[in-house]
């Protein structure tokens, strides 16, 4: 009967074979020529299903973001609540009051109509380095630094891509290209040269917990960061989809008893 | 729908109803008394999946559609407000958006199946050809909505997909023009993409009703091909296949969750994460995965025009089907030849979807001194696709030995039973 049960529901498993071996194969089919050779992969705590975010990593991540990147990096779908919500770096409101008010933006016309300036709140997002494109790329050299806002989930490699960027700086391997004028050279960067140079250190960004600050760990940490920023639902997905399971797995031993019921008169 | 009715309305209430409108009359023929052949196995379940598909695509399309804002300026990031601020809003994106990769799995195997048992063939010719409308326009449906988030790949996706309709000689670039309402793509083509994914799936679900109206007045065809010849080869649809139905549903969801809440990008393309920028080309444009196999015919070949119009006849060649087979077998389970060609064809049609995936120069292997490249393989793929159609469906008829057919379903089944 066991035989027969698995003969028979052969559709779903050829089926979920099927979509599996597209998710798992369609992954390298946008990069030419396979997987990035310079990637790194880092093991998070927010991978697989029971992943979570750890909540000081990413308050290190953000301190790594506030001082280091977000010099030329804007993050313009981020608000400064977002930063106390459950599932994130979980600052204290008070925490993301002060965060907010460390920051001036714009706000207006006023009455008079004027703009004027004001301390931001947690219901603003993240103010930009630059007002614009090309202001952007005016003080960079004409390099336009990407929004970090889904940074994460734009990149072949997530997270461990970003990682292996920030790790990535390195002298070009002998009978490389050289590489051009303004340009860095860069292991995990497709094609090599990234306009950015070497943006984290060894003792860069000085956490507050006391972990060592090394280039590796400053990486880790802003690369969960903005993990985070991509997928800041990613704690209420994994949880809510394992209570969903635990419901479906349920659900179908109970129907498969009423099949066996119904149609135990009828062979 | 078809053949007498066995409903009996039982108080005052359902007489006076079905004396006016009898709608409880037509639920309980279709749902309830309809007879289904005994033998139909878990292939069969696919029919109501995708019922369920429509359903989840409409309601959780519904609601996206109060909250997203089909302007170029606004659309990429009112997606990104329902993905972080909305409540629940993550979820009904990511199974609308994951819904439509499910749908597209489970036609693929309902076409299949179709296919494998020969369910085109007479008298469910006008089943079949409203089951291939119905795939058109799930296509039509799957391409507008993949525009609106209005991400790198929807942008440059619909530039590839309109712009093949400028190989048309003479009107082509005005038909193009017509279409995104401008010269380029822009805020009109958005706004009207977004009317017309909003119109489509209500099309869909009035092709649907005439699609289950054929299958009630021609019958189901079961694993044997063999017509049910009375009482003893059927079962009433409820409770037997209505539980049945049940029970692959809820295997079916199982997958779908899979996908929706631990790998939600898993089939999409990571570059639909950057919004659409006209002046930046991504290094690798590909549909979405459903679309590969007819990706890789239109590349295949050397003409625009040419590659367009074979895209379309690997379509169209759908709606002669029935009238290409000229077996009088129905099922591939006594069609020894035609079983090894179904399995080949498969295959053939999975290449194609890789083919679509590949940079079309990329080289597989070398033959002599000629690099291999995966547009030659997609060439070989391709015709072997109308091949299998043209030719062989029409020729295997004629040279192929069936093996004996079972006198009716019951008897295959209790024949089944004692081996």
């Amino acid at each position: 009967m066991k035989m027969k049960m698995i003969q028979k529901i052969a559709p779903f498993a050829a089926v979920a074979a099927l979509a599996l071996g597209v998710a798992f194969s369609s992954a390298p089919a946008n990069a030419e020529g396979g997987e990035n050779p310079g990637l790194k992969h880092v093991d998070y705590s927010f991978d697989g299903p029971f992943g979570t975010y750890d909540r000081s990593q990413l308050r290190r991540g953000y301190k790594v973001y506030k001082e280091v990147c977000s010099t030329c990096h804007s993050m313009n779908l981020v608000h400064f609540r977002d930063l106390d919500e459950k599932g994130g770096p979980e600052f204290s409101e008070a925490e993301v009051k002060a965060l907010a008010a460390g920051y001036q933006v714009q706000d207006g016309p006023n009455d008079q109509g004027d703009m004027f300036q004001r301390p931001g709140k947690p219901s603003d997002p993240f103010p930009a380095p630059y007002p614009n494109e090309e202001a952007a790329r005016a003080a960079l050299g004409g390099a336009l630094p990407p929004d970090m806002s889904l940074l994460v989930k734009a990149r072949e490699g997530g997270a461990s891509y970003i990682y292996s960027i920030l790790t990535g700086y390195e002298a070009a391997p002998a009978g490389a290209e050289p590489v051009p004028a303004g340009l860095h050279y860069n292991a995990a960067f497709p094609g090599n040269h990234i306009a950015m140079p070497q943006p984290l250190n060894d003792g860069q960004v000085d956490f507050d917990d006391g972990t060592p600050n090394n280039l590796d760990q400053e990486a880790k940490d802003v690369s969960a960061f903005l993990a985070w920023v991509s997928e800041p639902k990613l704690e209420e997905r994994h949880r809510l989809g394992f209570q969903i399971m635990i419901y479906l797995l349920v659900l179908s031993g109970l129907l498969y008893t009423v099949v066996r019921k119904v149609w135990s008169d009828q062979h | 729908m078809s053949g007498h009715s066995t409903y009996k309305p039982t108080n005052g209430f359902t007489k006076w109803i079905d004396s006016r409108l009898p709608i409880i009359r037509l639920a309980h023929d279709t749902a309830v008394s309809y007879p289904t052949p005994r033998n139909l196995n878990y292939w069969w379940t696919f029919g109501g999946i995708l019922t369920l598909c429509l359903g989840i695509q409409i309601i959780t399309g519904i609601v996206l559609a109060m909250h997203y804002i089909p302007q170029t300026d606004l659309a990429f990031n009112s997606v990104e407000h329902i993905m972080r601020d909305v409540n629940y809003g993550w979820l009904l994106r990511y199974t609308h958006s994951n819904g439509a990769s499910m749908f597209f799995i489970a036609v693929y195997v309902h076409m299949f199946r179709g296919l494998y048992y020969g369910s085109y063939k007479a008298p469910r010719e006008i089943l079949w050809i409203l089951g291939v409308l119905i795939y058109l326009l799930m296509m039509a449906t799957a391409f507008f909505g993949y525009v609106l988030p209005w991400g790198q790949m929807s942008f440059w996706g619909a530039t590839v997909i309109t712009n093949l309709f400028s190989a048309i000689p003479l009107v082509g670039k005005s038909v193009s023009t017509w279409l995104w309402g401008g010269y380029a793509i822009g805020d009109p083509t958005l706004n009207r993409f977004f009317s017309l994914h909003y119109l489509f799936p209500f099309l869909i679900a009035g092709v649907v009703i005439l699609h289950i109206w054929a299958l009630h007045v021609t019958g189901q065809n079961n694993p044997t091909g063999v017509e049910p010849k009375g009482d003893k080869d059927t079962v009433p649809f409820t409770p037997f296949a209505t539980a049945k139905d049940a029970f692959g549903m809820s295997l079916f969801l199982i997958l779908f969750a899979y996908f929706v809440f631990f790998n939600p990008l898993g089939l999409g393309d990571v570059a639909n994460s950057e919004i659409a920028n006209p002046l930046k080309t991504p290094a690798h444009i590909v549909p979405e995965w459903y679309l590969l196999p007819f990706y890789a015919i239109l590349r295949a070949v050397p003409d625009k025009l040419g590659g367009v119009l074979l895209m379309f006849s690997a379509i169209a060649v759908l709606f002669v089907l029935p009238w290409l087979d000229t077996s009088k077998v129905r099922s591939a389970r006594f069609r020894p030849l035609y079983k090894q060609f179904f399995w080949l064809h498969l295959i053939v049609c999975i290449g194609l979807g890789w083919c679509g995936a590949q940079t079309p120069d990329m080289v597989i292997t070398h033959v002599g001194s000629i690099d291999f490249t995966v547009t030659y393989l997609a060439r070989i793929l391709s015709s072997y696709y109308f091949i299998h159609f043209i030719i062989l469906f029409p020729l295997l008829g004629l040279i192929e030995k069936p093996k004996p057919l079972p006198e009716s379903i019951s008897a295959s089944v209790l024949g089944a039973a004692k081996a």
